[in-house]
């Protein structure tokens, strides 16, 4: 009697778990990003207007792309974009501490977050703060004077297997 | 079928009790509920929450039939339909505004106040956890609202917030991409803060009030002596008219008329500041539609978040992010790391009376430190603060152990 009681708990309980355990991944799934969002587009700018030292902000992903042609006396670094003789700075301009948009200081010449003071030199790397890491690199393709981001070129690629994209 | 009166009129008092043992309901939850008498107004702050938050649904109710969840069109909705079209449309905009704000200086005070008198453990754990469960919902609640009006400092608190789920190195972007429902705060993002703000977490917060209200129904509220009251033999002595000698009255009507007083001063402060200083809980940063390529000069939460935040704030990343940890469980774990078995006010505990106004003074530095610029001095005191506040748990171990029992 009890043994056929159990029995029907049992069944009773799996069936109720494996509906539960759907459930929570269907609820799950719903919070996933969209397929359009997941999707969103690449954006291509052009590098050849860009003026030394003055930041030019774009956007992908909803998110900001920094975007600093370097002066000669500032530092060369691997992580910089070089297209023709010219050497970029290219990052997502997220502060790696917990997300605030850095303001580029141009007579400074150094990124500098509101938030809780981090600071980052010309090329993304963290010199101040709290921010753990230099700022990430995007994904990028260079197509002649210009820069697509999303896709991933061969530069990029280069960068990100010497660990220099984030 | 059960006993029960075939005489009876319909929905009178014996009809209802035949099917409803109304009489019974009322005796254990409100006229034989019984209440000590040596205690002081800070008692009456738990009703003052619950007054509060009723007017938080009321309010609530009003703006939701004019808010738009929509990043285009959220903004508006609030700014200008609601403040300059809808009817009245900007006294329930102030009042839901003026009552986030202030229910949580009375939940600091309420919280406070149970641990001034120890009125966290010995047979009370359950409902200081239960308590604790609904400051973090209150806190759950408060955030997703600020989110509502799409400003800018909805957005980039937003943005802060939900990156901290990231972890620090253990760089779970999925995981915040999932919570987004996007690379950034956008559309999925505010629809899903409005469900929460709207229908879950309310939901959650009602269940909370009523489990709490059970929580403190066996144990009952504890006193300004941490007096261990005999409460069966005061009641005996209240029903047999000893009133005078008994240390107890009853919720119902008694003790209810003392909340009912206090309610009455706190809605007078309450509705001076819905009318003449509103202000003070509308940050003018919000006031600027949401622009994902711009941060505010100073991103800082409201008020009430800004102790925690300053615990965040003055460490690196990772050590940052623990330290922050610790403080949102901290005070679930008081009962535990109160070693001492004495139920009294704290001016009757030794060390523990300092430990408590160190706790209060640190608090409100934190929040002070929390809202100025992270620059120079700023830092060192934010960080000594942070400090201190991390080494108060500890230091309450040490010293309820060392403390005598009374
Ligand atoms: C909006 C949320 C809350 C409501 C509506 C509420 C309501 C109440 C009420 C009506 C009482 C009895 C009267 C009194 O002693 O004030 C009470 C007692 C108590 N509450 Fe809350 N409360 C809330 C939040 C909290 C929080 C956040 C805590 C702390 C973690 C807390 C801890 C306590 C304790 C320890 C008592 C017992 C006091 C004693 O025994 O003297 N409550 N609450
Ligand atoms: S978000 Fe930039 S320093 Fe914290």
């Amino acid at each position: 009697m009890s043994s056929r009681r159990d029995f029907m708990g049992m069944a009773l309980g799996g069936f109720t778990a494996l509906g539960g355990i759907a459930a929570l991944y269907a609820m799950k799934r719903s919070w996933d990003p969209l397929p359009s969002v997941a999707a969103a587009g690449f954006t291509t700018v052009d590098l050849s207007v860009a003026k030394e030292n003055v930041l030019n902000v774009q956007k992908w992903r909803g998110k900001p792309i920094f975007i600093l042609k370097k002066t000669s006396d500032m530092q060369a670094d691997d992580r910089d974009v070089v297209v023709g003789r010219a050497r970029y700075h290219v990052s997502i301009g997220l502060c790696t501490h917990l997300g605030c948009i850095p303001a580029y200081l141009p007579a400074e010449k150094l990124f500098r977050c509101a938030c809780h003071g981090g600071e980052f030199d010309t090329s993304g790397r963290e010199t101040f703060g709290p921010p753990p890491s230099p700022l990430v690199i995007p994904p990028f393709k260079i197509d002649g004077n210009k820069i697509v981001l999303g896709e991933e070129g061969p530069e990029y690629l280069k960068m990100k297997e010497a660990g220099l994209t984030a | 079928m059960a006993h029960f009166d075939e005489n009876a009129k319909p929905f009178s008092n014996r009809w209802l009790d035949d099917r409803l043992a109304i009489n019974t309901v009322k005796k254990v939850l409100s006229t034989e509920y019984w209440i000590p008498k040596n205690i002081n107004f800070l008692w009456a702050m738990g009703m003052v929450l619950a007054a509060t938050f009723g007017l938080l649904v009321v309010s609530g109710i009003f703006l939701l039939m004019y808010y738009k969840p929509d990043i285009n069109m959220a903004f508006d909705s609030v700014n200008y339909t609601i403040m300059t079209e809808v009817g009245y449309g900007w006294l329930w905009r102030h009042i839901h505004g003026v009552a986030a704000s202030l229910v949580f200086l009375i939940i600091y005070i309420h919280m406070l106040t149970g641990i001034y008198y120890s009125s966290y453990k010995r047979g009370r754990e359950m409902i200081w956890l239960s308590g604790m469960l609904l400051f973090i919902a209150f806190s759950a609640e408060a955030f997703s609202g600020y989110m509502l009006p799409w400003g800018q400092m909805s957005y980039w608190a937003g943005m802060v917030i939900t990156n901290l789920f990231e972890a620090g190195s253990l760089e779970l972007t999925g995981l915040v991409e999932w919570i987004r429902g996007d690379y950034v705060p956008g559309d999925a993002f505010l629809l899903r803060f409005f469900t929460l703000h709207v229908l879950l977490i309310p939901l959650v917060i009602m269940g909370l009030i009523v489990f709490h209200f059970a929580t403190l129904r066996i144990p009952h509220v504890n006193n300004q002596d941490g007096e261990d009251i005999d409460f069966d033999e005061a009641a005996r002595l209240y029903k047999e008219g000893n009133k005078k000698e008994s240390k107890v009255i009853p919720f119902n009507p008694v003790f209810l008329s003392k909340d009912v007083f206090v309610l009455g001063i706190y809605f007078i402060l309450f509705f001076y500041l819905v009318f003449y200083h509103f202000d003070f809980a509308m940050d003018p940063v919000n006031f600027d539609p949401a622009d994902g390529l711009k941060t505010p000069p100073h991103i800082y939460p409201e008020w009430y978040f800004l102790w925690s935040y300053e615990i965040l704030r003055p460490f690196p990343k990772d050590p940052g992010l623990i330290a922050f940890g610790i403080a949102q469980i901290a005070f679930f774990l008081l009962p535990w790391i109160d070693r001492s078995p004495n139920v009294a006010p704290a001016h009757k505990r030794g060390l523990f009376f300092w430990w408590f106004w160190i706790l209060v003074l640190d608090m409100i530095a934190l929040t002070v430190l929390g809202k100025l610029p992270p620059e120079g001095i700023y830092n060192t005191l934010g960080t000594i603060s942070a400090i201190i506040f991390l080494l108060l748990g500890p230091a309450l171990i040490l010293i309820t152990k060392l403390e005598k029992k009374l």
